[in-house]
């Protein structure tokens, strides 16, 4: 008990170390500096502080005072701008930055280059509505002109072939074309007609009579396509791809038949099929790049 | 120009205004302090220490030495501008939304929210030169308008007051009867809530925002429309430049809707639009929330804007600005 005792002294108490570090000591700060403002009106502003270890700091603010041009202020303005604080702001310290020039500046965007009238740009903006940029690509697909009205205000409509939509087509022609125009380069046997393709059927069974469904509205999902697929053929699998952040649909699918034939009759079929409010796409998926 | 920044705020600003010499701006924002600020440098003057909740307007006395403020802790108070001290308490039974000293300084209309079961109103107060003398009763309250009433003015020669709410209808009422003397037109008018409204230098016409993406310039007498500004997003805030033709629409999208979209998508710029060709001049950007409030300076060469994000900033304009040609 009494070695305790004659230990508590030489402990520090929370009670008397207040007293050591209070604002008592501030006296012993040098005081106050204020230099300036100079020609450039830089204004040095020094001041002394104890921190929370104790140590004596000082602080330098610069800042540099900008006078206004052609301010005029009233008599009273003037006289008020040498009101004292009040409020939270007595107690504002040198540190807290409650007041900042932006580090950036911001000029007044013009919403077009000054000196165009809005007349000039109307008649860009008519003329060329392909060469905005962000412009939808405005093609015809039954004249094929650019950039001058859509299918369906095409003034040539009528003189246009009836569109493919559910008309049966012969087996595309630039298949045979682009088997022909391999004449003569190397086929590996694996590749050639009538060899056995079951060994690269087994590995990659994702890319097998794979059909590639383009021009999707956004809201078909995969069950609407399997719906649509399946009159003509067995279907192993249909996937539509979806965007990961928004979850809406990219606008394009991939449907895998387990007959190559269904697959082709799909393609004859529904290539340029309307289905929701779009003209569908509907192709051989191309083979995985890598 | 490089805007000063002012941050002396916790929740979004509600409201700004510039005293009548346009050395002082005060704001005001969901914290339950308005402030004071000196408008050159952006240096606060002082803090009114006493609301119970947001404040949503303020009106300052043409000699600078009274400040009213409106709070949702529904009470508008009368502060001393120099020394922040309280002066007088009106007490309400609801919020109060808009504060708007008249002519002389002798009048004063606050609005007040629906609240509880009682409708929305718009109270005439006297305002007494001694704030010992001052009393706390109506001279005058107007009822009618469903909903909120976002903001009422007085009219030229304190003739008239002049109101605008959330059933987007203005109106203007004859002060001394208490009549409701013209209603905005039904076709002319705005499709949704009216949220500012704000007078010209000369009082011969105001402009309102409204949340249908709309502000719309009128005769203060007539109630004639006479402009329509049309932007994209929903209007919170309006200032009529008093040197040039200029009008100045603030607002955004919907601050709920801020954090689910691109910062880009918000359009929180202040828009300049010319006055008389209604036609967009430019955008001044820098809120990353809604503008809520804008004023200008009585000189024309500065104005500020507060935000949802709780910053004032302050621009002073580029020489540039005086000479801008469309």
């Amino acid at each position: 008990m009494a070695v305790e005792t004659a230990n508590q002294p030489s402990k520090l108490r929370w009670g008397e170390l207040d007293e050591d570090d209070g604002e008592d000591l501030d006296f012993l700060l040098p005081p106050k500096q204020v230099i300036g403002p100079d020609d450039n009106g830089i204004k040095k502003l020094i001041e002394y502080k104890f921190n929370d270890e104790g140590n004596k700091i000082k602080i330098t603010t610069t800042t540099r005072i900008r006078k206004l041009a052609n301010a005029r202020l009233s008599k009273r303005a003037v006289e008020r701008r040498s009101w004292p604080k009040f409020g939270d702001a007595v107690h504002e310290d040198v540190g807290s930055h409650l007041t900042m020039v932006s580090t950036e500046e911001i000029i007044l965007e013009r919403p077009r280059a000054p000196g165009t009238k809005q007349e000039e740009v109307k008649v860009v903006g008519d003329s060329g509505q392909i060469g905005k940029p962000g412009a939808v690509l405005m093609v015809c697909r039954t004249c094929g002109k650019k950039g001058d009205h859509w299918t369906s205000k095409c003034p040539y409509k009528d003189l246009a072939p009836p569109s493919e939509g559910f008309v049966d087509k012969p087996a595309s022609e630039a298949t045979t074309a682009a088997a022909n125009s391999t004449k003569g380069a190397y086929v590996p046997p694996s590749m050639r007609a009538g060899a056995e393709r079951s060994g690269t059927e087994m590995r990659r069974r994702n890319e097998e009579n794979s059909v590639r469904v383009t021009n999707l509205s956004e809201d078909t999902r995969e069950p609407d396509l399997l719906e649509l697929f399946r009159p003509f053929g067995p279907v192993s699998r249909v996937y539509v791809a979806v965007d990961q952040k928004t979850s809406i649909s990219r606008g394009f699918g991939f449907v895998n038949f387990v007959n190559r034939e269904d697959a082709e009759r799909a393609i004859n079929k529904l290539n340029g099929y309307g289905y929701d409010n779009l003209i569908l796409r509907v192709e051989w998926a191309a083979p995985r790049s890598n | 120009m490089r805007p000063i920044l002012m941050k002396g705020h916790e929740r979004p600003l509600t409201f700004l205004k510039y005293n009548r010499d346009g050395d002082l701006l005060f704001s005001c924002a969901k914290d339950h302090t308005p402030t004071g600020w000196f408008a050159d440098n952006g240096e606060r003057l002082g803090t009114y220490r006493g609301h119970n909740g947001a404040v949503w307007c303020c009106d300052v006395s043409r000699d600078s030495s009274l400040l009213l403020t409106g709070s949702a802790d529904q009470t508008a108070k009368l502060w001393n501008v120099k020394t922040g001290t309280q002066l007088y308490t009106f007490n309400f039974d609801s919020p109060t939304r808009s504060v708007d000293f008249g002519v002389g300084d002798k009048l004063a209309v606050i609005t007040t929210d629906p609240f509880m079961g009682l409708p929305s109103a718009i109270q005439v107060k006297r305002i007494a030169r001694d704030p010992a003398d001052q009393s706390g009763e109506s001279i005058l309250v107007l009822k009618g308008p469903q909903g909120r009433i976002n903001r009422a003015v007085w009219g030229p020669l304190n003739k008239t007051i002049i109101s605008g709410g959330e059933d987007s209808v203005i109106r203007i009422w004859d002060s001394e009867t208490g009549k409701l003397l013209k209603e905005s037109d039904k076709e002319a008018g705005h499709k949704k809530g009216i949220t500012s409204l704000s007078k010209s230098n000369d009082a011969t016409h105001f402009i309102s925002g409204s949340l249908d993406k709309s502000a719309k310039l009128w005769d203060m007498r007539t109630l004639t429309l006479l402009k329509t500004y049309t932007t994209e997003r929903p209007v919170n805030a309006v200032a009529m430049s008093p040197l040039l033709d200029h009008v100045v629409l603030g607002g955004g999208q919907d601050a709920s809707a801020v954090t689910t979209t691109d910062h880009r998508a918000g359009k929180f710029e202040a828009k300049f639009y010319d006055k008389v060709l209604q036609e967009e001049i430019g955008g001044v950007k820098g809120h990353f929330g809604p503008i809520n409030a804008l004023a200008f300076n009585p000189d024309g060469k500065s104005f500020a804007s507060g935000g949802e994000d709780g910053y004032v900033r302050l621009h002073h304009f580029d020489p540039d600005y005086f000479n801008i040609k469309i």
